[in-house]
């Protein structure tokens, strides 16, 4: 592990939505340039932890981004250095293009109102071409099937540039090849140096990560290495033994124990 | 690192071909077309609007002083009036549709239009008015007012009983409990008081024919003003659409942008509901044919529902002086049968 700011550190963070409380006290430190998966459990408080970290909830206890506390960080700017990519939330966005949502990750580079530059253009198709949604750039989204519409939203997370992307579920609606290709892309946000933090409920492609975060019942039970025995032991425990996680080829793979 | 580093890093890099696209292209002229044959079908209409008497169609100028009154102080702002209100109108269903993320929204959803009908069924009262009284100028300019209020005062419980603006579903049931109390309120009023009942149905069914050149002037410095806020709020909008969270991870102060909205739609349906009352289905409707057409991102939706709105009530005004003369249509009547035809046609189509 290197020796820098993690991407995130948190400590005593707590989280109540409506009245229950879903993060009961989480401590973590997350690391920069690698890639941490968070499993566990439906209902474990995956979500909940990535928005918290993320900034989009009122939490208690202490965040820090990058080394500075969340309130000591502007909107925009925080907007800047976090790409948040969240799931099944667009459902207002049927009638606008791929490319306009798209270029909504521009937004906390550009003056307010101003017209998009041509660095902005040029990200845009980057990350539009790197998710492979540049070919129907015109087609309103609602025209979209799921996993088309997911990649537009991959690259708007994408556009916006920022080191560290949180995504949760970002392979939901996509065919095998695209999960490989998402998958691919986040590993190369990585090696280029960026931090990424998802939440994946399929623990094979989950293993495909740097680091686990195993989290249930609003706390992590564990933190460690895709490759560590410990880690895969605590995988198993928390799925109650249910799943195991064999060696095959190269990679991981967890499978449901008969 | 993960040993399956090097299966995954085989992925194609991004390549940066030129600028002028036209894919991307063929909206922007799909705006444009749109705007154009919008404005230019409104300044016919403005022009018919003035042509069209209690006879039918007129000659527009005959030299008489009496003819140049007519057109210039009745017909003129009349037209001119039912084209703002429209506008006002198109523009607040286009800000609602976008804060609620929903294109059943109305501008009326936060309560504005019952409350406005209670502020002036209780003016009325007050001023203890048959229905002549309730004509004059004087008279005019305070049920005006009172619309305008009552509107106001509907928005402002509907925000108080949703706590505020955090949650738009809230702010929804919010709106729509308080429109249905202030609607009863105003039943109330009317059923105890039956003589406003006849100055009432005016403003119930929605009438332009009320309109003189200060209402017109009135609702043109509101566009402006509500206009002004709108284009401003416009990308805020855009990323709503792609929910709170992600709006909110775009930097987007979300509390701030949410009461703008609110207070933008409030302004405009008031200012228009209460000078030509309860216009059914133009602020509904205005944004549909904008999308059934061109599709764009919120600044031009904005600005083309604006056009629509206007278009469609002052087609509504004139088809409704010109097709019963020289009896008069109530024209929130012809609205609601021409806006529901349309949703309808639009429903099946869609379904198809």
């Amino acid at each position: 592990m290197r020796a820098m700011t993690p991407a995130f550190s948190a400590s005593a963070l707590r989280v109540a939505l409506a009245g229950r409380e879903v993060l009961q006290g989480i401590d973590l430190s997350l690391p920069q340039g690698r890639w941490t998966a968070v499993v566990g459990p439906n209902g474990a408080g995956k979500t909940t932890l990535l928005k918290a970290l993320a900034h989009l909830l009122p939490a208690q206890g202490r965040i820090e981004l990058l080394g500075r506390p969340a309130r000591e960080w502007g909107s925009r700017e925080r907007a800047r250095a976090l790409a948040w990519l969240g799931q099944g939330q667009e459902a207002g966005a049927e009638d606008l293009r791929a490319w306009d949502v798209a270029m909504l990750g521009r937004m906390p580079h550009r003056p307010w109102l101003s017209a998009p530059t041509a660095a902005d253009h040029a990200s845009v198709e980057e990350a539009m071409r790197r998710t492979q949604c540049w070919d129907w750039r015109a087609r309103p989204l609602g025209q979209l099937s799921g996993g088309e519409r997911q990649r537009v939203l991959l690259a708007r997370a994408l556009a916006v540039g920022a080191p560290v992307l949180l995504m949760d579920e970002p392979l939901a609606n996509l065919d095998p090849p695209h999960q490989a290709d998402v998958l691919a892309l986040v590993r190369r946000h990585v090696a280029a140096g960026g931090t990424a933090i998802t939440v994946l409920h399929e623990l094979t492609l989950a293993l495909r990560a740097d680091d686990l975060l195993v989290v249930d019942g609003g706390r992590v039970l564990h933190h460690g290495a895709t490759g560590d025995a410990a880690t895969h032991e605590a995988v198993q425990r928390v799925f109650a033994g249910r799943i195991r996680v064999h060696a095959l080829d190269r990679h991981w793979v967890a499978l449901p124990d008969a | 690192m993960n040993p399956a580093d090097d299966t995954l890093v085989a992925g194609s890099a991004g390549s940066f071909p030129g600028r002028a696209d036209p894919l991307l292209e063929a909206q922007a002229r799909r705006v444009r077309w749109f705007a154009i044959l919008a404005a230019g079908a409104s300044a016919l209409l403005l022009v018919l609007g003035a042509a069209v008497g209690s006879l039918g169609w007129e000659p527009l100028w005959d030299g008489s002083e009496a003819a140049r009154a007519i057109v210039w102080d009745i017909r003129v702002p009349r037209s001119l009036g039912a084209w703002l209100a429209g506008a006002l109108l198109g523009l607040a269903g286009a800000l609602a549709q976008g804060l609620f993320r929903n294109p059943l929204a109305d501008p009326y959803l936060m309560g504005s239009s019952t409350g406005a009908a209670f502020g002036v069924a209780l003016l009325l009262v007050a001023l203890g008015a048959a229905p002549g009284t309730a004509t004059g100028a004087f008279a005019q300019l305070g049920l005006t007012g009172a619309g305008f209020l009552g509107a106001m005062a509907a928005v402002l419980l509907t925000l108080v009983l949703a706590r505020g603006v955090q949650h738009t579903l809230r702010l929804l049931l919010a709106g729509v409990i308080v429109g249905v109390v202030f609607g009863a309120l105003a039943a109330l009023v009317m059923l105890w008081e039956p003589e406003v009942l006849r100055a009432m149905q005016a403003f119930l069914l929605g009438t332009t024919g009320l309109l003189g050149w200060t209402g017109a002037l009135l609702l043109a410095a509101m566009l402006v003003l509500v206009l002004v806020a709108a284009v401003a709020l416009s990308p805020a909008l855009d990323a709503l659409a792609l929910g709170e969270s992600a709006a909110a991870s775009l930097g987007l102060p979300l509390a701030s942008v949410r009461l703008g909205l609110v207070g933008a739609i409030a302004l405009a349906t008031g200012a228009a509901v209460a000078q030509v009352g309860l216009i059914a289905f133009a602020g509904l409707v205005a944004p549909h044919i904008v999308r059934s057409a061109v599709r764009p991102t919120h600044r031009a939706l904005l600005l083309l529902s604006t056009l629509a709105g206007g278009l469609l009530l002052l087609a509504a005004d004139v088809l409704s002086r010109w097709m019963l003369a020289p009896r008069e249509l109530p024209v929130g009547v012809l609205t609601a049968l021409l806006g529901g035809a349309y949703l309808l046609w639009l429903m099946h189509r869609r379904a198809a």
